[in-house]
């Protein structure tokens, strides 16, 4: 098993960077300058000024040399600077990512939360009110769009009933906790503060929510088909035969046959959650990760994009093989 | 029969289950009844659809929707099972009846250790201490004959062959000490060897432990060396019930009559016409008014068709459910056997195929990065020389490499070494494009009808690919007088060249293929198990017609089979398989008669016939991994001596026409 992990981190290593090197060459090609995207109109209109911009920025070089200066820093944890916050990239993401990581984590167990149960009572009572609840729900995550149950989630939640607090991570007035992790909820907990804790869960509701709302269709509509599908097995009528408790049979028999499936989706859930939270945040004005990217993107900010490919690219590897450990976990026939 | 004053374990009573479907109420089970004393043994046989499974499903409560139990009663030492609340079911399920399923390899949890699975329902049921559950369960599991029963308990289920896990589920069936166990199928999925190690078993428990025990099956000789008494299903009726043997000699349903009739003996003449039934079962929507038979019965009367007849007794301790037999006359013996003329071939003759030292090894995927390659042996040396007009039958267990050594002579895969001729060609190590032209003179027939029709063409174009691929044909019409040609061969109806393969059933499904590996007139037909997912009835019909087209067309058949007795109906000669390797070979009604190789004695002693010798094989073939030395049968073989691990036997003469891998041939006797 080591061995085999070894080898599987390896290969993520070479796949980050060969996913680099594309976004470097699709970067490259499209046709838009970061440097004209940078400047006023009338800097612009300088030939001189905007060629020294383009020496001072590296854009001057051939293309290898460029992808072989970007190689040179990471080797040394460099991923440069970003053209649009003139700050090193990695501050850049390592300011950002906290936000989105604990969003995203809350809005993944929220997905598994409730959609297993979820699916699984949809699959054990077919056909009956439950189901069609579940259908109807998964339906409804799957194919509201994001943007728009963000705005009614807030209209309702916080304009008319005030129930829920509005956008940002925390009340505007309120200190942000002091911590180690960048995340909200830990850091309050450690320090003990309280009040800031339920400030910030107060805060994610919302953003969760909506985040999730897609994930936990997919979750339950998954998690009741592979239901099905191992409830209607041999081993399940046989243990019916033993005269088990329904529980049991469902729980114990079926479910571990049933997670496959789930843990795959799963797992790209949560890589898909981290790095696709931008619409999200813009509009509850998550300070994360999301909009960052989309103002790289719109800047057409070369380095900040690099860094930012890299960072979920790694992420989306690691997830994958966490998954790929799980099936040993789950099924000993995948056991070597 | 049963003691006065016992109460009987179970009391089936006027049993209808019907599927609700939106066309209707499908009457699966309609009006079963009978009874089974503490210790009995019942079996029931019928072919597909004949209500026996769901009739197991309904006493156990089982059913799934849309099945549903609409009438009658069935009763547990006088509770009434049908009344029992959810927990009071719960509590009797798995405690004080067991049922055991058709196929171990899906009835066990992959996930779960085999020792949790065979102790959770007596700790569930408070019949042990966890501690002493665990005690028992590796004790049952040494009874049930798994080898190292500690470790077994310890390990997953796909750690084990379907034999070892029947042995398991066996277990678990009898943890709890029931009175009543249900077996369905329990032997269908295994080999002969290891189905007469499994039925030995239930015998014991019957024996040991008085466990009344009702056995399920379409094999009345399955249920014939474990149960004295039979009910024979049709149309989700019983129509015959008596003593086992009583119905194996004198059948008096002419249902029980065909079923009988219909299974190849192992001492029948070679070339056997078997008796076979056209047409199927009736519509379970809507039953006939008269008897459900009347439609296939060769002995029926006018008032067979007017009147439906009860369940009655035409002899002491029998009933039957016909108007023919009701005075207690018997049937007929089936009509004598045609005997088919038995042809010797040519023997100057060039053999049309000839096989010299093939072998065969799969590598599979290197352990680990820089580990050692395992290799699969799957064939390991055979010779094969088939006359032309000749029959020729491999047989052997599961994984003795016959499959593959059908693929092997009909070039659909390259040999690993030795040399192949066809027609006196050297195609040893032809290219795909060099066998194209000699495609059409190999038929190929396979196992699986159904997977081997493609789902979206009709028959008539399955019919027309070839002649139109080979060049005989350049349109579809021009095609079509030779596909009706074909269908009109094999017995199918011009109409039905229309239709699409899941419109036909299991049988005019074999059919379609037959007619298709015959399409282009070839020299050999290499039929992989043919008829060994078929009802008995229908095997029968496919048999016949398999006998038909040798003798019409001067066919030579390369037949694959593990049913020792289809091979014997069947073949000329006949080769024995074990591990990759021919251990015996010789003219079919010889080889059966008087097998020489200790192998060939176990496997034909094995055969579930009444009044059988039986010899019972212990352990399993070994992996196919590793080759052992010497003789590969060795571990298993109960006359092997210390040479036998040593040096190998070679397949050399035994007499005429015989041979046999063996250093002490003929030495052993059932």
């Amino acid at each position: 098993m080591p061995r085999y992990i070894a080898t599987r981190l390896l290969s993520a290593v070479a796949m980050a960077l060969l996913a680099s090197l594309v976004v470097f060459l699709i970067s490259a090609l499209v046709p838009g300058d970061p440097v004209l995207a940078q400047m006023g109109d009338i800097a612009a209109s300088n030939p001189r000024t905007v060629l020294e911009w383009r020496a001072k920025w590296g854009l001057d070089l051939p293309l290898w040399e460029r992808y072989g200066i970007f190689l040179q820093g990471l080797a040394h944890g460099d991923l440069g600077i970003s053209i649009a916050t003139r700050r090193p990239v990695l501050d850049d993401i390592v300011q950002y990512a906290p936000a989105t990581v604990e969003l995203a984590t809350i809005a993944f167990l929220l997905a598994i939360g409730v959609g297993i149960p979820l699916g699984i009572a949809a699959a054990v009572w077919r056909d009956t009110w439950v189901d069609s609840l579940a259908r109807a729900l998964s339906l409804l995550g799957v194919s509201a769009p994001t943007f728009w149950l963000a705005f009614i989630m807030l209209a309702i939640f916080y304009g008319w009933l005030g129930w829920a607090p509005g956008p940002g991570r925390m009340d505007p007035i309120a200190f942000p906790p002091e911590g180690p992790t960048g995340l909200f909820l830990l850091d309050s907990a450690l320090a003990g503060d309280w009040e800031a804790w339920w400030d910030a869960a107060a805060h994610l509701v919302l953003p969760a929510v909506v985040l999730a709302a897609a994930t936990i269709g997919l979750i339950t509509r998954t998690t009741r088909a592979a239901m099905l599908d191992a409830l209607g097995q041999d081993f399940v009528r046989v243990a019916r035969a033993k005269g088990l408790r329904g529980r049991v049979v469902v729980l114990r028999h079926a479910l571990p046959n049933a997670l496959v499936p789930v843990v795959t989706l799963g797992g790209l859930a949560y890589a898909n959650l981290l790095a696709g939270a931008v619409m999200t945040e813009t509009v509850f004005s998550w300070p994360g990760l999301g909009r960052y990217t989309f103002r790289s993107a719109a800047a057409l900010d070369f380095p900040a994009i690099m860094g930012i490919t890299l960072v979920v690219s790694a992420t989306y590897l690691m997830v994958n093989l966490l998954v790929d450990l799980s099936y040993a976990a789950l099924d000993p026939r995948v056991r070597r | 029969m049963r003691k006065p004053g016992t109460v009987p374990v179970l009391e089936v009573e006027d049993l209808q289950t019907v599927f609700l479907t939106d066309a209707g109420a499908v009457r699966a089970v309609d009006g079963v009844s009978f009874t089974v004393g503490p210790g009995e043994t019942l079996g029931i046989v019928g072919e597909s659809g004949s209500g026996k499974s769901v009739t197991a499903l309904s006493l156990m409560r089982l059913l799934e929707e849309p099945a549903r139990i609409i009438g009658g009663s069935v009763r547990f030492q006088g509770r009434d099972v049908l009344a029992m609340s959810g927990e009071e079911l719960r509590g009797w399920r798995g405690d004080r009846a067991a049922m055991v399923f058709q196929d171990p390899m899906t009835g066990l949890n992959p996930v779960i250790r085999i020792l949790r699975q065979v102790t959770e329902h007596m700790v569930s049921h408070g019949r042990q201490t966890p501690a002493k559950a665990k005690l028992r369960a590796v004790d049952l599991l040494r009874r049930m004959g798994v080898a190292a029963p500690e470790r077994a308990a310890a390990s997953f289920p796909h750690q084990f062959s379907g034999g070892m896990r029947q042995r398991v589920m066996l277990a678990i069936g009898v943890a709890n000490d029931p009175l009543l166990l249900i077996a369905d199928e329990p032997t269908t999925a295994l080999d002969v060897t290891i189905q007469a190690q499994i039925l030995d078993l239930m015998r014991g428990l019957n024996q040991e432990f008085g466990t009344a025990i009702v056995l399920i099956s379409h094999d009345l000789g399955v249920i014939g060396t474990v149960c004295r008494r039979v009910a024979v299903m049709y149309a989700g009726e019983i129509v015959e019930e008596a003593e086992t043997a009583a119905v194996l000699t004198d059948p008096r349903h002419p249902y029980a009559w065909a079923l009988v009739n219909a299974v190849p003996r192992l001492d029948s003449p070679a070339g056997t016409r078997l008796v076979s039934i056209e047409g199927g079962p009736p519509s379970a929507l809507d039953p006939p008014p008269g008897c459900r038979f009347v439609a296939r019965c060769p002995f029926r009367i006018s008032r067979c068709g007017a009147e439906h007849p009860p369940l009655m007794e035409v002899a002491p301790g029998r009933r039957a459910r016909c108007w023919v037999t009701m005075d207690g006359s018997p049937l007929p013996p089936p009509p004598v056997a045609a005997e088919a003329a038995f042809r010797t071939p040519a023997q100057e003759e060039r053999p049309l195929l000839e096989g010299k030292d093939l072998v065969k090894h799969f590598p599979l995927g290197r352990i680990g990065l820089f580990g050692p390659v395992p290799v699969v042996h799957a064939v390991n040396g055979v010779d094969l020389r088939l006359r032309r007009g000749e029959a020729l039958g491999i047989v052997g267990e599961s994984g003795c490499g016959k499959s593959t050594l059908a693929r092997l002579v009909t070039r659909l895969q390259a040999p690993t070494s030795g040399t192949l001729e066809f027609d006196g060609q050297d195609i040893t190590n032809f290219s795909a494009a060099e066998m194209r032209p000699l495609r059409p003179r190999m038929g190929m027939v396979f196992q699986d009808p159904y997977a081997s029709l493609n789902p979206r063409m009709t028959v008539g174009d399955a019919l027309a690919e070839p002649l139109l691929a080979h060049g005989r044909a350049r349109t579809r019409a021009e095609a079509r007088g030779r596909v009706l040609d074909l269908m009109a061969t094999v017995g199918l109806k011009p109409e039905w060249a229309q239709r699409f393969p899941h419109e036909f059933s299991g049988g005019q499904r074999q059919r379609v293929s037959i007619a298709r590996s015959l399409a282009l007139e070839p020299d050999l037909v290499v039929a992989d198990e043919p008829v060994s997912a078929l009802d008995v009835n229908v095997q029968a019909q496919v048999l016949n017609l398999m006998l038909d087209l040798r003798e019409r067309l001067g066919l030579s058949y390369l037949f694959i089979a593990h049913d020792l007795a289809v091979v014997r109906a069947f073949c000329d000669r006949v080769a024995v398989m074990y591990l990759g390797r021919i251990v015996e070979e010789g003219p079919a009604h010889e080889l059966f008669a008087r097998p020489l190789h200790p192998y060939t004695v176990a496997l034909t002693s094995a055969v579930p016939e009444p009044g059988r010798e039986r010899v019972i094989l212990a352990g399993e073939p070994p992996s196919t991994l590793s080759l052992p030395t010497g003789c590969a049968f060795r571990a298993r073989c109960p006359i092997a001596q210390p040479v036998c691990a040593e040096v190998r036997p070679p397949l050399s003469d035994v007499g005429p026409g015989r041979r046999a891998a063996c250093h002490f041939p003929g030495t052993f006797h059932a």
